[in-house]
């Protein structure tokens, strides 16, 4: 058996101007069964983190389902194989496991940690989680109550209702234009039967990434693989296709009984396989970067004192790109903060940044990313979303010379081509004044 | 889509809700010494990664601010960025992330922490850096005027954009009677519009010294390093004489139990929050907050085992959420509460006597010895998943020292969490739950049955 594994791959992180761990192996290892993962070592604590994503997520709700995905994620802990939702819940405490489930537009995510001394029955627990939840129809009633509870907080939630009026624009009937928790109406009507289904949909082999990090050996994971995932079936459904981005330029204000106004603003982004991808990486980090020397932080924050915080991503989810950013600012700042932000929209489309904010950026993403890989928690996290994302397995080794490489005349290209001034849509909730 | 990202200066909320129950110190070597000007000094071993975290925690809080001069602590937290004679203007985090590193602060009632997160060689750097600002910050009177308006428009993003963070500031105003835990840390906002260049730098001077600070590092070091950088960084720093001892007004005898109602025409749940006044952890007698966090753990700690969640959403559909934390890591009284979401078309008058139901049950039967058990072992796997975090690691000396315990009492909280009994449960419930100090408040919409009725 413990033959029947083998590694494709091994990559050694490092090199790094500030390495992360000295020695940081990244292994890829398929299971008996053909069920890959990627895995780091290592045996200082006696306790391993593994991070599980199935593809598909919300996105994969049947039509008129909406919602049922996150129902399902939100079930799965609520009782499985001969033990209901108390008796789950007592078994995992009594192994100290730590399990949590989620789902998203892209994927629903399982993660967990268990100690080395209780790993096998930890992972038979997983494994009826997975691939035998009970579904009690108490259960569904019950938590089903917890999600309307939820979706009716969001109702009155700024940052929810901004959010919903800026998807249902971008991207109008993809799944990304709707809330993948669901409706009030949808939700209230999903049946057990519905539950079942979107598990059968989203939880299969052809679309799940696995990453493990901590005491653990490979061969020990091989086997630990088809133990918690082989029962689960080879297909699931249909992926969704490419989203259309639908949002025109402008300013949409939903009227909200507040002191700030919530504003989240965006464009069409840019493909992470696009040979620019890195240039505009940097590009985003120095205008929009979370950090008190990035562009923004420093004109809207730093030298007008209008926000408490302002930030920018490139957001790449499975089907569509995004440049998006957001933030809060009192009712009668808001317009002066969006003119700012405008202009420095502009001045990066025509100007792009300096010399000295093209070294200084560098060496903070360079240098701080080793610092991600701070535990076994994050490094399984991070390595799941790297296969997520189609990285190869040396992704953490040669990311920092793709930052270095970038030059001021790949910015000055990209931002060009990216910033578009004239595509940003704001959608700002509470009662800005002048807008 | 980015749900958050964070910023300087989270004041931490009231509810100690993020942190896990169980929070144990860990076999990873710790050692601990002092300068010769007072500076405590704490260096946690952990050699997997090349990466070291400098906290620096100063023992002075928003519960010691001048009296009508609320946020002025978490004021200065942000000023700290503003340079000194040698560092320019916002360079301080300019010249960290320029090393790779990231830096932030945040400030509680009872003190105020700086730290940076970077490679283990960059350690000398960011000593330096942080040593200077200690005593040589400079403020600007246009430093000042314009990051008073970056903590308003904080405060109008983190509570009164927030119904329930609103909630929270009214009743610990409630709760604390006399206590300045009753002030929020971020201010009232028309003490903090008044906030002074002079209020930051006279609290500044008065507080910021090597002998009202200990400094935490933890990561790829050695103590033998870390004394050594940290002698020649801080050790020139003089200490301040007579630093005054932190005597807050005490809590008065409390005797009549507080209620109130919020309306806000932004609530769409209802709920009810229930506090009490209880006792916090002290140096050497940490044996009742630990039956307190075990309580809260049995209460409301898990969404399916725990006692109120079986009583009110499973064995009756009162509540949709419920839960229970306790919040004793303070150098004065700190508090218990519990939380109940009720069911669509319950009140919250029926909730609220359930739920006082299910208290004054669990005071006649006491804890399920299965669940003490099966706490037991989560405490001592924490000790196991806790080394995994050097920063929460770094965190938890930092805080847990600065309200007054000792590495001894850090490192036998474990021992004392799994040495709780039944008895010990049931002794510190009745001693917590007493109505006469206790706060209930109702959020609810205007103009509901509910609202109108009080």
């Amino acid at each position: 058996m413990i033959r029947a594994f083998c590694f494709v791959a091994a990559v050694t992180l490092t090199g790094f101007g500030l390495p992360a761990r000295a020695e940081l192996q990244i292994q890829q290892v398929t299971s008996p069964g053909g069920i890959k993962a990627w895995l780091v070592e290592d045996h200082n604590i006696p306790f391993t983190a593994l991070e599980i994503q199935f593809r598909g997520g919300t996105s994969l709700d049947a039509p008129g389902k909406r919602g049922s995905v996150n129902l399902m994620t939100a079930l799965i802990e609520e009782g499985a194989g001969d033990l209901d939702s108390r008796g789950f819940a007592e078994a995992r405490d009594g192994l100290a496991a730590d399990f949590s489930f989620d789902s998203y537009d892209d994927g629903v995510g399982v993660s967990a940690r268990f100690l080395t001394e209780n790993r096998g029955a930890a992972i038979d627990l997983l494994h009826e989680a997975l691939v035998h939840p009970r579904f009690d129809q108490d259960a569904v009633d019950r938590v089903r109550e917890q999600v309307l509870s939820n979706l009716r907080s969001d109702e009155k939630n700024p940052d929810a209702i901004a959010s919903d009026a800026f998807n249902a624009q971008a991207f109008g009937t993809h799944p990304y234009g709707s809330v993948g928790d669901g409706t009030i109406e949808t939700v209230t009507a999903l049946t057990r039967d519905d539950i079942i289904a979107a598990h059968a949909g989203a939880l299969a082999r052809d679309r799940v990434y696995v990453a493990a990090s901590g005491d653990i050996t490979a061969a020990e994971l091989g086997l630990l693989l088809d133990r918690l995932l082989g029962d689960l079936p080879a297909t699931g459904a249909p992926l969704p296709g490419k989203a259309d981005w639908l949002m025109p330029a402008g300013v949409t204000v939903t009227q909200f009984p507040s002191p700030q106004s919530t504003v989240l603003f965006g464009q069409e982004g840019i493909p992470r396989e696009d040979p620019d991808f890195f240039a505009a990486y940097i590009l985003n980090e120095a205008l929009g970067g979370g950090r008190f020397t990035a562009r923004l932080m420093s004109e809207i924050r730093e030298k007008r004192g209008l926000t408490y915080g302002i930030g920018t991503y490139l957001v790449n989810m499975d089907y569509s790109d995004l440049l998006m950013g957001q933030f809060s600012a009192s009712n009668e700042k808001v317009a002066e903060a969006i003119m700012v932000l405008q202009a420095e929209w502009t001045k990066a489309a025509t100007e792009g940044i300096t010399q000295e904010e093209l070294d200084a950026t560098k060496t903070y993403m360079t240098g701080s990313y080793p610092l991600r890989f701070n535990g076994n928690g994050p490094i399984a996290s991070i390595l799941v979303g790297m296969q997520m994302d189609g990285m190869p397995i040396d992704y953490a080794v040669t990311r920092n010379a793709k930052i270095e490489a970038v030059t001021l005349e790949d910015i000055r290209r990209v931002a060009a081509r990216l910033f578009k001034p004239d595509a940003l849509h704001f959608v700002v909730v509470g009662q800005p004044e002048g807008l | 889509m980015p749900q958050s990202f964070g910023f300087r200066a989270a004041f931490c909320a009231a509810l100690a809700l993020i942190a896990g129950p169980f929070t144990p110190a860990l076999a990873e070597p710790v050692t601990s010494f002092t300068l010769d000007n007072g500076l405590n000094v704490v260096v946690i071993e952990d050699h997997r990664a090349p990466v070291v975290v400098q906290m620096i925690w100063y023992q002075v809080g928003a519960a010691d601010e001048p009296r009508g001069h609320s946020g002025i602590a978490h004021f200065l937290e942000h000023l700290m960025f503003k340079g000194t004679d040698k560092v320019g203007p916002n360079e301080f985090s300019a010249t960290v992330e320029a090393q790779g590193g990231d830096d932030n602060a945040f400030t509680n009632w009872d003190y105020t922490a700086y730290f940076q997160h970077i490679s283990a060689d960059r350690l000398d750097m960011v000593m330096e850096l942080e040593a200077d600002r200690m005593r040589n910050l400079r403020l600007t009177e246009d430093d000042v005027a314009t990051e008073r308006e970056v903590i308003l428009e904080e405060r109008a993003q983190r509570t009164d954009s927030d119904p329930g963070s609103l909630l929270t500031e009214q009743m610990r105003a409630a709760q604390y009677m006399n206590h300045p835990y009753g002030i929020p840390i971020i201010g009232w906002r028309h003490e903090m519009a008044a906030l002074s260049r002079e209020d930051a730098l006279s609290y500044y001077q008065r507080f910021y010294a090597p002998n009202n600070a200990t400094l935490v590092i933890a990561g790829d070091v050695t103590p033998d390093q870390v004394r050594a950088l940290a002698e020649k960084f801080y050790g020139p720093i003089a200490p301040t004489p007579d630093l005054p001892p932190r005597d807050r007004p005490q809590e008065p005898p409390q005797l009549a139990e507080r209620r109130l109602t919020m309306a806000d025409e932004r609530v769409s749940e209802p709920y009810l929050f229930r506090t009490y006044l209880a006792p916090e952890r002290n140096s050497g007698d940490q044996k009742e907050a630990a039956a307190l966090t075990v309580l809260a753990h049995l209460l409301g700690g898990d969404g399916q085992t725990s006692v109120l969640a079986r009583a009110l959403q499973f064995d009756s559909q009162v509540a949709v959420y419920s839960t229970a934390y306790y919040d004793g890591t303070s150098i004065d009284t700190g508090s218990f509460g519990l939380v109940l979401v009720p069911s669509a078309g319950v009140s919250l008058q029926d909730a609220e006597v359930a739920m006082d139901k299910v208290i004054a049950e669990f005071l006649k039967t006491g804890p399920d010895p299965a669940a003490l058990e099966r706490i037991r072992m989560q405490v001592r796997a924490a000790e196991i998943y806790d080394r995994d975090d050097i920063f929460a690691l770094a965190n938890r000396y930092g805080e847990e020292l600065s309200v007054g315990l000792t590495t001894d009492d850090i490192e036998s909280w474990d021992e004392a969490l799994g040495a709780v009994t039944a008895e010990d449960v049931m002794a510190a419930a009745e001693n917590v739950f007493d109505r006469k100090n206790a706060v209930t408040g109702w959020l609810v919409q205007p103009g509901s049955e509910e609202g109108a009725a009080e």
